[in-house]
């Protein structure tokens, strides 16, 4: 509104003056604004973008062909990682669903035979429309068992598929190492810590006897 | 531990009514409810304290406690620099107090909060409704006692009903009409219902309902650890997400009484500046749609793309980042970071210079946006506003200036102020932030990165890193213990403010020693802005309406919690 908002501080004492300016200076034309003269510069700029797009190629990109290249830290679909013989690494240890601020992980455990692993998830589930993709479960997770790609496609036709189970975490297109996302160690680290993790991870294996 | 001692006449006048308390943070007085108003009163109109701002008002809720309830008040002087958090003891049985109203507008819209959420009566308020939850909502969501599982039936048959004082047809007028626009409007950034009753194509009187985006961040907060909380806060003013990590991260960390590594606090500072120049661009591109300038939304939205990117690079999402951690980083930052950030200095810079060419000056502009939604600065601060709207009034209050936290008082930075208080200079201000944005990164990127880690070595606070989880017993000990039993928050509550996209973004916290938070409570910058919206568009027609909206930059995130 033109007028300014009507105080309401009727025991102010008149004398002082206000801090607070009580009026607005609206901006004033000048009398070039006034003639319009400014938009010819404006029209050289729109003018200037034109011709450049004209020769070079697009800011925009057609999606889905062609993708903005993200990082190996981006947070999309979850991946189960699998131990050498193919088995799911995860030890239904519960850490990342207690972790989930959206609390959609639902673990059920079973129990392994074999006595160096104990337990694994019989059930793994994900429910992709609560996820928030914040990568906390990454974060807790002792075993390096749920990593995530950069897999953004995700579409459903139903709620209930949108439930994804171990068979679509361990689907073998998402562990293509050029689209792997989010995970603890990133391509660009430290090699000998990435060397040290594969030494442990040896010895487990060695120790469970089956190399 | 700061203190502030009420001044004589003050004292003399409520004497018994007013029981000044260590602040852990900021002053703090315990006054009687039945004083409430006159100690605000002359809280404000006396020249020694003049606490002009209201910056908000909430419940507490203490089951334990007699008197079970709590009112608190958060005041601040602009022209003293000082602070004041209020209590007000309510008992169980009559949680009711005098209402704020007649000294501070910005009450109006808080204390129906305040009902809604508690169900404390604010006497005197003439419009006291439920404002952020549904009409057919039943009991209060945020008293201790309610289950934040329970779910009630909302339906069409109790929805909002518009109130507004419809003045009195003269004859000179048109005809009258009532245009409802919203929710499902573009105009109305998709959440936000507007009731307007037209004479020709003036608003004469309108009523705003918001509370379609409400989902209770409070309750979500008390019901996850104090970890878990960040995603929460990226969802608040999602346009400049870092913003709101940082704030929340900093009031835990003070809580705890750790300090983020310096290399932390560097990144934090680069990238919520980076944030801030997103959050104008959005609005500034945006108000410019909506008033046809659709050129300027792509000029603007590409260094925004680009911006995203970096924090992508960094902490591997786009838009709702979690890129804080108590304590630091959620990861260290990536080896090209001080590449990219050049590039982005290099990138903005020639954007917002054709923004400028097509847009300042521009005579269709300047009829459109001068003069529009005018609010003069005491207004403005009586209305609770912060941020760049009220620096477009001519109150140059920063949080970055009046208590610089992180690395602001270490860089040279002005606070841009505009004397028109309207739609024109809303964007003016917001422009010429984006430029000393830009100058704080370029200073702190000649600073060179800090070396050193991106979080805290401390097991209780943050995760050890994975190599030694996976290979030391002690280290995968604590990584359970953090996980299974979330940070331990001393005891005590703490109010930390960080300047927003909007303004004053507050996050007061209170700890019961336990992992979750007792109460997390946000001081959202649009809100008060937003509730003077029906006041300033009186007298103008609806599409001024509609790009006051725009100029005002109400995320509904924020707004509505």
């Amino acid at each position: 509104m033109s007028q300014p908002v009507a105080t309401s501080a009727p025991t102010r004492p008149a004398a002082r003056p206000p801090a607070h300016p009580t009026s607005t200076k609206p901006y004033k034309y000048s009398l070039a604004d006034r003639l319009y003269l400014p938009l010819l510069r404006g029209m050289m700029v729109t003018a200037r973008h034109f011709f450049k797009n004209l020769v070079k190629s697009k800011y925009t990109i057609s999606y889905p062909e062609e993708r903005r290249p993200y990082s190996g830290r981006y947070r999309g679909h979850h991946i189960l990682t699998t131990r050498p013989d193919g088995s799911v690494r995860c030890v239904a240890c519960f850490l990342c669903s207690t972790n989930c601020p959206a609390e959609c992980i639902h673990i059920e455990a079973g129990e392994q035979p074999d006595v160096n692993i104990e337990k694994y998830p019989v059930v793994y589930e994900i429910d992709m429309l609560r996820c928030v993709f914040c990568g906390y479960c990454v974060d807790a997770c002792p075993e390096e068992a749920i990593i995530m790609s950069r897999n953004t496609d995700m579409a459903y036709f139903n709620r209930d598929q949108s439930i994804v189970g171990k068979d679509q975490l361990m689907k073998p297109f998402t562990v293509d190492p050029e689209r792997l996302g989010y995970r603890p160690y990133y391509p660009e680290e430290d090699r000998q810590r990435a060397q040290m993790r594969r030494e442990a991870f040896d010895l487990v294996s060695a120790a469970k006897g089956n190399p | 531990m700061p203190t502030l001692a009420p001044p004589e006449p003050l004292l003399e006048k409520h004497r018994g009514s007013i029981t000044p308390q260590d602040g852990l943070d900021q002053p703090c007085w315990i006054v009687d409810r039945k004083a409430l108003r006159e100690v605000c009163q002359d809280l404000r109109t006396n020249p020694e304290t003049r606490f002009d701002l209201l910056l908000e008002c909430f419940g507490m809720d203490y089951p334990e406690r007699d008197p079970r309830f709590e009112a608190v008040y958060h005041l601040y002087s602009i022209p003293h620099g000082k602070r004041l958090r209020l209590k007000v003891p309510l008992p169980e049985d009559d949680p009711s107090l005098p209402s704020v109203l007649p000294v501070w507008k910005a009450a109006d819209w808080f204390e129906r909060e305040m009902w809604d959420h508690f169900g404390f009566r604010a006497e005197g308020h003439p419009d006291l409704r439920r404002i952020l939850c549904h009409e057919a909502f039943q009991g209060h969501p945020l008293r201790k006692d309610y289950d934040a599982a329970r779910r009630w039936i909302c339906t069409e048959k109790d929805i909002y009903k518009p109130k507004f004082d419809v003045p009195p047809q003269q004859d000179d007028m048109f005809e009258r009409m009532t245009i409802n626009i919203g929710p499902s409007h573009p105009a109305m950034h998709g959440t936000f219902r507007l009731t307007a009753v037209l004479d020709g194509e003036v608003i004469v009187a309108s009523d705003i309902e918001i509370g379609y985006l409400h989902r209770c961040f409070d309750k979500m907060a008390e019901t996850h650890t104090w970890n878990q909380v960040i995603p929460y806060t990226d969802r608040l003013n999602y346009c400049s997400a870092m913003i709101n990590n940082v704030g929340y991260c900093r009031v835990v960390e003070k809580m705890l009484g750790i300090e983020a590594p310096p290399k932390a606090v560097w990144a934090r500072t680069i990238l919520s500046e980076f944030s801030r120049i997103m959050d104008h661009c959005v609005c500034n591109g945006t108000t410019l749609v909506d008033c046809g300038g659709i050129t300027n939304f792509w000029y603007m939205f590409q260094p925004r793309e680009e911006i995203y990117g970096l924090l992508e690079a960094c902490f591997g999402s786009r838009l709702t980042i979690s890129g804080c951690r108590i304590g630091g980083l959620l990861a260290d930052l990536p080896p090209d970071f001080m590449e990219r950030s050049r590039r982005l200095l290099e990138i903005i810079p020639p954007f917002i210079n054709d923004m400028e060419a097509l847009v300042d000056h521009n005579r269709i502009w300047l009829d459109r946006a001068v003069g529009i939604a005018a609010i003069s600065g005491e207004d403005a601060v009586n209305w609770g506003w912060t941020g760049p709207c009220l620096r477009a009034s001519g109150v140059g209050y920063d949080v970055r200036k009046a208590f610089p936290y992180d690395l602001y008082d270490t860089v040279d930075f002005e606070v841009p102020v505009f004397h028109g208080g309207d739609v024109h200079d809303r964007y003016r201000v917001r422009m010429a932030e984006i430029r000393q944005s830009l100058r704080i990164i370029e200073q702190l990127l000649d600073r060179g990165m800090p070396g050193g880690p991106h979080i805290v070595d401390d097991p209780h606070v943050a995760l050890p890193p994975k190599d030694k989880a996976y290979n030391q017993m002690e280290a995968m000990i604590y990584h359970f213990k953090l996980i299974m039993d979330g940070i331990q928050v001393p005891a005590g509550e703490r109010y930390g403010m960080v300047e927003g996209g909007n303004g004053e973004l507050g996050f007061y916290c209170v700890s019961d020693g336990s992992a979750k938070p007792y109460r997390v409570r946000v001081r959202p910058p649009c809100f008060p802005i937003f509730s003077t919206f029906n006041q300033l568009v009186l007298g103008h027609t609806v599409s001024d309406a509609v790009i006051s909206l725009g100029g005002l930059n109400v995320i509904a995130g924020e707004l509505e919690r």
